[in-house]
């Protein structure tokens, strides 16, 4: 008990000394940047837990790109289940003579089976739950489809063939609680209403799901029968691997921010270990003291980990608080990805947040105060005799465990985490190298340069260890912005540029074969020329060689997507001018109606589909096989019309094909697209322009979320550049003595340490434009193949970010150093 | 004309058992180009008068003219302005710029006042010491001896007109001390500077023209022809501050 008592007033001591502070604060950044994440990810987590059964609207689903087949409803019903009926695809809406592309959803009585919908009368009105549908004849709308085509109730509205009447405003439905990239408003209709907007035939684009609620043992007797009779391309879902895309979607976000909020908690941690060095040094003395007066090593050290204990406790929970705060900004950002309102966190992230606070704090700061327990009692008698290793082997190995354990938690992936460390590791040691070559460069300066400049530039190389740490750190914070905001919006506007002005942006979807001709006239008319529609048959890969694919059989999540959905096949006579042939050959006019293919040779590489290989597709209940007998390879950026698999003219011909074809239109046409849809009404337009921007608009949340957990990178290199200020500050007061002594002005001092601190903000400024110009380029050139454009921009920022930022704080950190007589502080060191 | 002169100089300190008065009155008039040594006991406030002449620390009560400017009349900048290049310092520890190498420490006053080529009168005052094959040497890489001695030629390049020691040779060995004061009343001679030096050691202070004695306070003449001896009682006796 005695050293409870003990740590505690030790503790009190320290922090009033303000020895601690630094401490503290680097702790708070740490764990207010990881609870800021924890929370927000815990309650999109619990919302996702909390609406499992309501997000499938039901306890199981059949989804297909297929209609369901109706035996699958009467088993169910024979089974005493429920069942209802959905069928959903993206439609263009007529109304008030707009268009607007909307995802269309009808569904039958009883839906949902789980859950309720909501509706209002009036946009963003008050809500009441309904166990209707839209009755035949009505539509109900989604707010914003509501309030961007300028309707309200009551208003009409033309879907395909059919006019219908608004009834109600959809203000939440359950099977689209916690949608990512809702990008289109809804429209629900009544199942009974489809066949008459003639907008579903054969070969369209739409999901059709059975619906299936009821007690468990008669569920799972249905899914036992019904595995074996799923058609391909049908897959079964239960509230347990409901959304998988959803899950992964937000699986990956939580690692993403996570790791973000990690590179602030590694930085916080290089702060704690150079402000608990200093700490250990200046309680050597007293340690040295009660060694003589009879403590053990085992007792100092208890003591002092005590003390570091109970700062942890408290400096985490204010952490936690500060990231509970935090994380509500972080809900406004990303509220675009999460259409529901979210439940409030639990306390889990409260836990793991004090977790990672005493890891951190254990970590980073328990090397550096072990060294109390090698301090001998004859310090008191020779001070000289007291001088401890710094064990700086030990202080990079706890750390680097720490960093590993923590990265682990976040990825929950061994090869990751390894790689990433693999990574940081060469990061940091390029960007040391170039920080330690800068400061000894440094050296040279001095030679020609005034007092103020020798003494701030000595300053740095003296320190250069120090000066170092503090370059990277800052380095990092900065570089990581400069990336988000300036390489992100080089990148998007190189790419933009790349692009032909006449890029299509307009798709037509859904032609059927007997439109063909009509809508060919119809552009020839209206003078869009180059609008040419391709034939698209959809089908499911069964077999590659006469070896089944399935989903499980890749672990490429790319390879997974591509063999869980349709493709669509096409045949052409000739290769389109965008693709080039990189193996085999096309075929001849000979050759027309055999079974051959051309791959694209991405897909051929994702899936491992070689030339010659032997393609089983099922198209329409009936399978097909087909050669690959060349490869492709497609300029996808072209923003045309192009299939990753064709065939020769004459192959397909008898399986239900649907036509598609993408065109430029004018500003000034838009008019031009409501004629065709009132000739043609069943097709579906798509404004590429207007799903651009909603993407970028998504990108920029998504980003203006990064920058902000990053910020709190920043605010971790705050804290290194304090620790470090700190940790100087005897030497710095005892400079300053002198150099008043000897006559040097308030001015010159500051201006000194203005020279000090600039340089190495202009040094952290120049690491972070050179490691974004790296960066951006392997990202231009190795993702993105495009050509990198050097951005003066970028330097000019990285310069004066670091230069400003570093040489306001680092003044502000040390102007305590003019406070006391020169004579005082002299004596105190000599 | 007198380079130093204190009237009525007094420094009390506050501390838990009441105020301590470590100089009580004390008055001294130093002439330019005069040696002169204060010696006294451990804890006598011989370096809190050598701060307090030098204007490193403000007195209680009293005044400091140094060369002629009162030092009550200016703020810590003002001082600190009137000491550059005209005030050399030398200390018991040294006190060297641990970043700077012994030409840049030596260099460090005559940037301060803006004096042309400080490298080269840097690099011959150096030479003057010795130390030519120490240039580029840190603090840290020289002797107790050598570092006093960059600082000898510290306090030198500026060619002040006064030099104040406290202690110069408390932390060197008999020969290195030797070699140190022989150089400071040298270079002394060659720049006619003032010089007051406090120490412990009668054999320093011998070199010396006047030598002045501070006990309890009070600071008295006991040169060959002594001149003034002050009187002043401390109220509390004071530790070395």
């Amino acid at each position: 008990m005695r050293i409870f008592r003990l740590s505690l007033l030790g503790l009190l001591r320290d922090w009033r000394a303000g020895e601690l502070r630094v401490l503290a604060l680097a702790l708070v950044i740490a764990v207010a940047s990881t609870t800021a994440v924890g929370f927000f990810t815990n309650r999109v987590n619990q919302l996702m837990e909390r609406q499992a059964s309501t997000l499938l609207g039901a306890d199981l689903a059949v989804i297909s790109s297929d209609p369901v087949n109706p035996l699958f409803s009467t088993r169910a019903r024979n089974l005493g289940l429920e069942t209802a009926e959905t069928i959903s695809f993206p439609s263009v809406v007529l109304a008030n003579g707009k268009t607007e592309l909307m995802e269309v959803k009808s569904v039958s009585a009883g839906y949902p089976l789980r859950g309720v919908l909501r509706v209002s009368h009036v946009p963003y009105g008050t809500e009441s739950p309904t166990r209707a549908i839209p009755v035949r004849g009505t539509v109900w709308l989604g707010p914003h489809a509501i309030s961007r085509l300028g309707l309200r109730a009551g208003d009409r509205i033309r879907l395909g063939s059919s006019v219908l009447t608004i009834a109600e405003i959809l203000s939440y439905e359950p099977d689209r609680g916690g949608d990512l990239f809702s990008i289109a408003p809804r429209l629900l209709m009544n199942l009974k209403d489809l066949s008459a907007t003639g907008l579903i035939g054969p070969g369209s684009r739409a999901t059709y799901r059975l619906l299936i609620a009821g007690p468990a043992p008669a569920l799972a007797k249905f899914q036992r029968w019904i595995r074996p009779h799923l058609q391909p391309g049908a897959r079964l879902e239960n509230v347990r691997d409901a959304r998988p895309q959803l899950r992964e979607a937000l699986d990956r976000a939580r690692k993403f921010l996570g790791l973000a909020a990690l590179v602030s908690v590694l930085l916080a941690g290089v702060a704690i270990a150079t402000a608990t060095r200093r700490y250990a040094a200046r309680h050597l003395d007293s340690t040295a003291v009660m060694r003589c007066f009879g403590a053990t090593q085992g007792f100092v050290v208890s003591l002092h980990v005590l003390q570091m204990l109970w700062l942890g406790l408290g400096a985490s929970l204010a952490g936690c608080a500060v990231g509970y705060l935090a994380q509500q900004v972080l809900v406004r950002l990303l509220s675009v990805l999460v259409a529901a309102s979210l439940p409030p966190p639990s306390w889990l992230p409260v836990v793991t947040g004090l977790l990672t606070g005493l890891v951190v704090l254990l970590g980073f700061a328990l090397p550096p105060m072990l060294r109390l327990r090698d301090v001998s009692p004859v310090r008191v008698l020779r001070r000289d005799l007291g001088q401890l290793p710094a064990r700086t082997g030990m202080v990079y190995l706890a750390a680097l465990a720490v960093g590993a354990a923590l990265m682990l938690w976040q990825t929950r992936d061994l090869r990751l985490t390894l790689y990433l460390l693999a990574v940081t590791a060469a990061a940091l040691v390029g960007l040391g190298a170039v920080a330690f070559g800068l400061v000894r460069l440094l050296k040279l300066l001095r030679v020609h340069s005034g007092v103020s400049w020798h003494l701030g530039l000595a300053g740095i190389a003296r320190r250069a260890g120090a000066s170092v740490v503090q370059v990277v750190a800052f380095g990092v914070g900065i570089m990581l912005l400069l990336l988000l905001s300036l390489v992100r919006s080089d990148l998007l506007s190189t790419w933009q540029h790349s692009l032909p002005p006449d890029i299509p942006d307009q798709f037509v979807i859904n032609v059927q074969p007997g439109q063909v001709a009509a809508l060919r006239r119809f552009f020839v008319d209206n003078g869009l020329k180059g609008a040419v529609l391709y034939p698209m048959v959809r089908g499911r890969l069964l077999a590659i060689n006469g070896r089944p694919v399935h989903a499980s059989s890749y672990s490429d999540i790319r390879a997974r997507h591509l063999v869980e959905r349709d493709f669509n096949l096409s045949w052409a006579a000739r290769p389109q001018r965008d693709n080039r042939i990189v193996a085999g050959r096309w075929w001849t006019d000979e050759q027309y109606g055999k079974p051959l293919a051309s791959v694209e040779q991405g897909l051929a590489k994702t899936l491992g589909i070689k030339l010659g290989d032997e393609l089983e597709y099922r198209i329409a209940d009936r399978d097909i096989s087909v050669r690959v007998e060349s490869l492709r390879r497609v300029e996808w950026d072209s923003f045309r019309v192009n299939f990753f698999v064709v065939t020769p003219p004459g192959l397909l011909n008898g399986y239900p094909a649907t036509y598609i074809t993408s065109f430029h239109l004018a500003a000034d046409r838009h008019g031009l697209m409501e004629r065709m849809m009132q000739r043609f009404p069943n097709l579906t337009v798509i404004d590429v322009q207007a799903l651009m921007a909603q993407v970028r608009s998504i990108m920029h949340r998504v980003n203006l979320s990064l920058e902000y957990v990053f910020m709190f990178t920043l605010l971790a290199g705050l804290t290194v550049l304090y620790a470090a200020v700190q940790a100087t500050q005897d030497e710095r007061k005892r400079e300053a003595a002198l150099m008043r002594a000897m006559g040097a002005t308030t001015r010159q001092l500051m201006k000194s340490l203005a020279v000090e601190f600039t340089v190495l903000g202009l040094i952290a400024g120049f690491l972070a434009a050179l490691g974004a110009t790296v960066s951006g380029y392997l990202i231009a050139l190795q993702l993105f193949h495009l050509r990198y454009h050097f951005d003066p921009r970028l330097w000019i920022a990285g310069l004066a970010v670091g230069g400003i930022g570093v040489g306001f704080f680092g003044v502000w950190g040390t102007r305590f150093v003019f406070t006391r007589p020169p004579l005082e502080t002299l004596r105190e060191f000599s | 004309m007198y380079m130093v002169q204190a009237q009525k100089l007094c420094k009390r300190v506050v501390s838990p058992e009441g105020t301590l008065t470590l100089l009580d009155a004390v008055d001294l008039q130093i002439a330019a180009g005069e040696t002169c040594a204060i010696v006294g006991a451990s804890g006598s406030g011989k370096s809190t008068l050598l701060g307090l002449l030098a204007g490193l620390d403000v007195p209680s009560s009293g005044r400091v003219l140094l060369d002629g400017v009162d030092l009550g009349t200016l703020d810590e900048d003002g001082r600190a302005r009137l000491r550059a290049g005209r005030v050399g310092f030398v200390f018991q520890s040294f006190q060297l710029l641990p970043a700077l190498t012994a030409l840049e420490n030596v260099m460090l006053p005559l940037e301060l006042v803006g004096r042309p080529a400080p490298g080269r009168t840097a690099r011959e005052v150096l030479a003057r010491v010795g130390l030519t094959e120490r240039l580029r040497h840190y603090p840290n890489q020289l002797s107790g001896g050598e570092q006093q001695r960059v600082a000898i030629a510290r306090a030198f390049a500026s060619s002040p007109k006064i030099l104040f020691a406290d202690e110069p040779t408390g932390n060197l060995d008999r020969a290195s001390g030797e070699r140190v004061i022989e150089l400071m009343f040298s270079l002394n001679r060659e720049h006619a500077t003032t010089i007051l030096l406090v120490t412990h050691d009668q054999a320093v202070a011998a070199h010396c023209r006047r030598f002045l004695r501070l006990a309890d306070g009070r600071l008295r003449d006991e040169s060959a022809d002594g001149q003034n001896g002050l009187i002043g009682m401390p109220e509390v006796a004071g530790e070395d501050i």
